[in-house]
């Protein structure tokens, strides 16, 4: 056993990595590359396969093909105390029968790390929580029992780290001061952190790479930024934020945008921020890049107009007033306004306008889904395939 | 299950309960104390007098009236300290060899077969199954299966283990034998109840931490299911400290292998009650002090 640390953060590669349990994949064909040093979150609605995917890089489960590498190093058939990575669980798993600081040592300690109490007390202190070394797991708060289980973790100096959801049994204004702890421990170690979570916002704030998983696949990757302005499928557009979406044939193809006509007028797209140039096409705008018109506005270049239409609901949400704007031929379109001026700017019923300007758009790869926006694996039917096949595993092994 | 009732130490709910003094507690509880004193106090003081009583004046045989002679608690001591020593030992053994065997069975009831509740429960009723049948029964079957043409000595004799005048009945073993089999479901059953309960999570951040499965076992499992362990040895080091079965000459035991349980019914049965008596409370000492060390030293004084 090598009573040393890693240097720094290490490269994660997964290749082809795909996992089957009875009845369902839950990955399927993964492919992924985290480089050393970097903050990275795995975004998805519960049961994409983003835990799982975790689980797999911890080595809690085994994949059924692929590899899984950490810093160049084949990993795929070693066990999870011979990774050097360490997690922190959704459920902290803090030793019930050790006090704080004999959790927090543990793992030194099993390493064979010389001055390991010392270290332990260092890293309990990074997490302000070194006043209750002495104490059980049970008499501290769930935010203290997460920052020890974080201590825990980063106490190893992992050439990894994973997070399972870990803020997730915090309250919000607990849950945003720890994202910051969290994503100042990470600058300031330089470890490698793979976070795992179903808060878009959470994700979107703490990594600096954010990668939407759907079904098992990856459906986008990139910076946050990236992602919410320029969304490549309808399940990213509507997942990271709000978006509104349109379907309409391209009847237009000039060299710096495509014109798609929907409800009988034609709007148009940017050519580099739409993902398909030609036949039925679903191009969307964010609510918050739309502006309402009381009267027709004049036709502008670079400016998209839809309506007239009814507003059909007024939401105040403090900062901005949220509009649903009803026009012949179209889904609900959502508008955010800001609350420059006193009281919202139109009343329920007002005919009203949309606009916004041509570089806001874009155009997705897929159509958008007349279904519910993300049918998760775990409707009536597939829990009933589930169980079938599970139980037939079983009267095999009987 | 009951035995779930010595796994769970449970929160300590005293320190909270106000403390106002109520009749309705001391009602309710009445009935309780009234059999405790009836049951226990009461016979437990009638005990301690006999011990102390000395022949009447007719000497008639199992005719005392009451005294204070301690020379009783002499004579056992110095009548039976060997067999004392041998009870202590005998049932240590026991407890340990029943730990040996039960202790990966609970896990592997508790914890391998958690996914086939079927086959959990099957498992648990075949470790109660032999409670159908009667102690007395089951032990004077190993005495049939230990008897001198039984296949077991034909066995050990046949490969050449034993000689001809080798027997096996009588002997320390199968004492020890018989104490082991006969409390291996009072070992297992609170064991099984505290793994049963096991977060398998707890072992993942262990194996997350860079234990292996041996530092795993040591350092998470067994001190997670210390409290159902500790019960276990008490459920089997005390009832096998008083046993009188298995090492009596009737069963599985001789003159060679008598415990301080056989003592105590033949001294009763030939009415030399103030030594069966004193003999008794020196047991009972005995038992209590070595498990009241053991009790505090494991942290669990809730069982107490």
């Amino acid at each position: 056993m090598g009573g040393s640390f890693d240097e720094s953060g290490a490269d994660l590669e997964l290749v082809g990595v795909t996992k089957r349990f009875p009845g369902f994949t839950a990955i399927e064909n993964l492919n992924l590359t985290i480089p050393a040093g970097s903050f990275f979150a795995l975004l998805g609605p519960s049961g994409c396969g983003k835990t799982t995917t975790l689980r797999l890089v911890a080595g809690l489960e085994e994949p059924t093909a692929g590899r899984i590498l950490i810093g160049g190093k084949d990993v795929t058939a070693t066990k999870p105390h011979q990774r050097p990575v360490n997690t922190v669980f959704q459920s902290y798993a803090l030793f019930p029968h050790m006090t704080v600081l004999a959790n927090v040592e543990f793992g030194l300690k099993r390493r064979g790390i010389s001055n390991a109490q010392a270290l332990a007390h260092e890293a309990l202190r990074l997490v302000e929580l070194d006043h209750v070394a002495g104490r059980k797991p049970s008499q501290l708060s769930g935010g203290q029992q997460q920052r020890v289980a974080l201590a825990r973790a980063v106490v190893n100096r992992p050439a990894l780290l994973l997070l399972d959801e870990p803020l997730g049994a915090l309250d919000l204004k607990l849950r945003r001061q720890m994202q910051l702890e969290l994503k100042a421990i990470q600058s300031e170690v330089g470890l490698t952190f793979l976070h795992v979570t179903h808060d878009q916002e959470e994700a979107m704030t703490m990594a600096d790479t954010v990668a939407v998983m759907n079904k098992g696949r990856i459906e986008q990757m990139g910076a946050p930024e990236e992602l919410y302005e320029l969304p490549r499928t309808s399940f990213v557009a509507n997942f990271l934020g709000q978006s509104n979406l349109f379907t309409g044939p391209v009847v237009e193809s000039a060299a710096d945008s495509i014109t798609v006509e929907v409800a009988g007028v034609g709007v148009k797209v940017p050519r580099e921020r739409a993902q398909r140039h030609a036949g039925e096409v679903t191009i969307g705008v964010r609510p918050e890049k739309l502006t309402l018109h009381t009267s027709k506005p004049d036709s502008v270049a670079g400016l998209n107009v839809l309506g007239p239409g009814t507003i059909t609901d007024v939401s105040f949400t403090g900062v901005s007033t949220q509009y649903l704007v009803q026009i012949p031929g179209l889904p609900a379109i959502t508008v955010f306004a800001q609350n420059m001026a006193f009281g919202p700017v139109a009343e329920q019923g007002a005919e009203v306008w949309v606009s916004w300007r041509v570089e806001h758009g874009f155009g997705l790869a897929d159509e958008a889904d007349p279904e519910p926006r993300f049918a998760d694996d775990d409707d009536t039917r597939s829990i009933a395939v589930q169980r079938r096949q599970s139980l037939e595993v079983e009267l095999d092994e009987a | 299950m009951a035995f779930g009732a010595f796994a769970n130490s449970g929160p300590d709910l005293s320190a909270s309960a106000p403390r106002r003094r109520s009749y309705v507690a001391l009602i309710l509880l009445a009935p309780g104390i009234l059999y405790l004193i009836a049951t226990f106090v009461a016979p437990l003081g009638s005990l301690v007098l006999t011990s102390f009583k000395e022949p009447g004046g007719n000497f008639e045989v199992g005719e005392y009236v009451y005294a204070f002679r301690w020379e009783n608690y002499a004579e056992a001591l110095g009548r039976f300290g060997e067999i004392f020593g041998r009870t202590f030992l005998f049932s240590l053994l026991a407890t340990i060899f029943a730990l040996i065997i039960s202790y990966p069975l609970a896990y592997f009831i508790g914890v391998t077969l958690r996914r086939f509740p079927l086959w959990q429960s099957l498992v648990l009723i075949l470790v109660i199954a032999p409670f159908f049948i009667s102690f007395l029964l089951r032990t004077l079957a190993w005495k049939a299966i230990f008897s001198d043409e039984g296949p077991v000595v034909s066995f050990l004799q046949a490969i050449g283990l034993f000689g001809p005048e080798q027997y096996l009945n009588g002997t320390a073993f199968t004492v020890v034998f018989g104490l082991t089999y006969n409390y291996i479901p009072f070992m297992t059953l609170p064991i099984y109840a505290s793994l049963e309960r096991l977060d398998l999570r707890y072992v993942e951040a262990g194996g997350d931490l860079y234990a292996g499965p041996v530092q795993r076992f040591w350092r998470i499992i067994l001190p997670l299911s210390l409290p159902g362990v500790v019960s276990g040895t008490l459920l089997t080091f005390i009832p096998a400290s008083g046993d009188y079965v298995n090492a009596s000459k009737d069963f599985l035991g001789s003159t060679n292998t008598v415990m301080a349980g056989n003592v105590i019914n033949d001294l009763f049965f030939q009415s030399f009650y103030p030594v069966s008596a004193a003999v008794s409370i020196l047991l009972m000492i005995a038992i209590l002090i070595p498990v009241i060390a053991y009790v505090m030293k494991s942290g669990s004084e809730d069982l107490l």
